[in-house]
């Protein structure tokens, strides 16, 4: 994405952004709670539309389709693991792993009923197919979502805090679960979360956004090592500093 | 413009006939029980105040033109779809709206699937289809109430009940009801979805969203009928 603005009425959310993701890499955007982070992802998801800017999934740019049909043929190449997982409760946990199949790529039940069973499989989901989304934990809603996401194999996969509601175990088993697919399906990726430094073991890249500029980008190893004060109350949970509570 | 995408919706393929099927059965065949049940009654109480009045001027005889024609000109249509915006309208916004609050919609946009075509679609469709033949279910349980009550408690001619039923009632006055119960579907759909499709943050916002949807929709409905009445006798009567 490229010098990408958006703005709510008088507030500034995102300035001048500008983010690159190499192909198979991952990249965390990282930064206190309301600073726009779920914003980003609904403008790459084009569900949003920035006031000024350019954002592109590999060649093709989402902010040059105007018409719905036209980002769909864009978001074909998306994969997208929402922070409460957004799976659909009418259906069972089957039925919403298979849902982009029959529903965006028009698959006959034969052949998505293959692919549901091997990525239940691959994520040990199987004994959950059945059931309803209510009748599991979130940790397994989470998986849910991350097979869903997978499903129909996208270039790009986008994860919206993958530890919210999550205790330090499910946590823990959400980022292992991501590495673990990130090796498998070798997709492109664009994390979303505060929880640092534990999205570091997701991501080759890390940029922090703080009053809707990204004032640190690195590897992981360069964000611990900075000497930017407000990346280092951030990493270390501190209330003192530059980063002012709201 | 939500309107029209959706009725735009409704016409491109791909078609998903099991969702129609489904609010089919969601909106309409679920609210036959309480429609036949507000229909017996309210036929029941027509006859009794159509009897009343009638009595006064003699002519208890028209008592079942009143009721068949207070049904299916106006009360069939206008009950009906008060009842189905309060029970189907309310559960169709509050559905919507926690689809929107916990990203459900945002999900079906990043499948690349249209939630206008696969969630607004069908429950517009299976307004306009459940209201006419909800309104009809309404008006033939009222006559029934009507003569009931006419016939049964107040010693009414069973004959002379229906025989000037059927010499009163006109294919005007079928043809004006079914057309003021499809625009009430119409109505029904368009408002309970754009509201729940539009809802606000959290459970203030779907209770928001749901109360606006129901009293929104009832207004409209009155405010409509009003002028439907008045354009329809009109055209009717030339």
């Amino acid at each position: 994405m490229r010098n990408v603005h958006k703005r709510f009425g008088s507030q500034v959310v995102l300035d001048n952004i500008s983010i690159t993701i190499e192909p198979g890499k991952t990249t965390a955007v990282v930064g206190p709670s309301g600073v726009g982070k779920s914003v980003l992802l609904k403008l790459i998801m084009g569900i949003m539309t920035p006031d000024s800017g350019d954002i592109w999934i590999g060649d093709d740019k989402i902010t040059a389709a105007h018409s719905e049909s036209q980002k769909n043929a864009i978001r074909q190449q998306l994969g997208v693991l929402f922070q409460s997982a957004a799976l659909f409760d009418s259906l069972t946990i089957y039925d919403n792993i298979a849902f982009p199949l029959l529903e965006r790529l028009r698959l006959s039940s034969i052949r998505a009923h293959k692919k549901v069973l091997a990525i239940a499989e691959s994520l040990s989901l199987t004994e959950y197919l059945q059931n309803y989304p209510e009748q599991v934990s979130i940790g397994i809603r989470k998986r849910v979502g991350m097979a869903r996401a997978l499903i129909t194999e996208p270039k790009v996969l986008l994860v919206d805090e993958p530890n919210t509601g999550l205790d330090p175990l499910d946590g823990q088993e959400v980022y292992d679960l991501i590495n673990a697919c990130k090796n498998q399906w070798g997709f492109t990726g664009l994390v979303i979360s505060h929880e640092l430094p534990e999205v570091f073991q997701v991501s080759e890249r890390v940029a922090m956004i703080l009053q809707g500029k990204i004032i640190a980008e690195g590897t992981p190893s360069e964000m611990i090592a900075s000497a930017d004060p407000a990346v280092q109350q951030f990493l270390n949970g501190r209330t003192d500093g530059p980063i002012k509570i709201q | 413009m939500f309107l029209y995408r959706t009725l735009i919706a409704l016409i491109r393929p791909p078609y998903r006939p099991y969702l129609y099927l489904q609010q089919l059965l969601q909106i309409g065949v679920n609210s036959t029980l309480v429609i036949a049940l507000i229909g017996l009654f309210t036929g029941a109480v027509l006859a009794v105040q159509g009897e009343y009045t009638l009595s006064k001027f003699g002519a208890t005889a028209y008592t079942g033109p009143a009721v068949a024609l207070s049904l299916i000109r106006e009360l069939g249509p206008v009950l009906t779809a008060l009842m189905v915006i309060g029970r189907a309208g309310s559960a169709v916004t509050a559905e919507l709206g926690i689809m929107r609050i916990t990203e459900q919609i945002d999900a079906l946009r990043s499948m690349a699937v249209d939630p206008i075509k696969y969630l607004m679609a069908p429950r517009l469709a299976a307004g306009l289809i459940a209201m006419p033949l909800l309104c009809g279910m309404f008006n033939v349980v009222g006559i029934f109430g009507g003569y009931l009550v006419g016939v049964g408690l107040l010693g009414l001619s069973p004959g002379t009940f229906m025989s000037q039923i059927m010499s009163a009632t006109g294919v005007v006055d079928v043809w004006s009801g079914f057309i003021k119960a499809l625009v009430f579907g119409l109505i029904f759909g368009w408002v309970s979805c754009y509201k729940g499709y539009t809802c606000g943050f959290g459970a203030q916002g779907v209770n928001k969203a749901t109360t606006q949807s129901v009293v929104t929709a009832s207004v409209a409905v009155l405010i409509v009928d009003y002028f439907l009445t008045s354009v329809l006798t009109r055209v009717f009567m030339e």
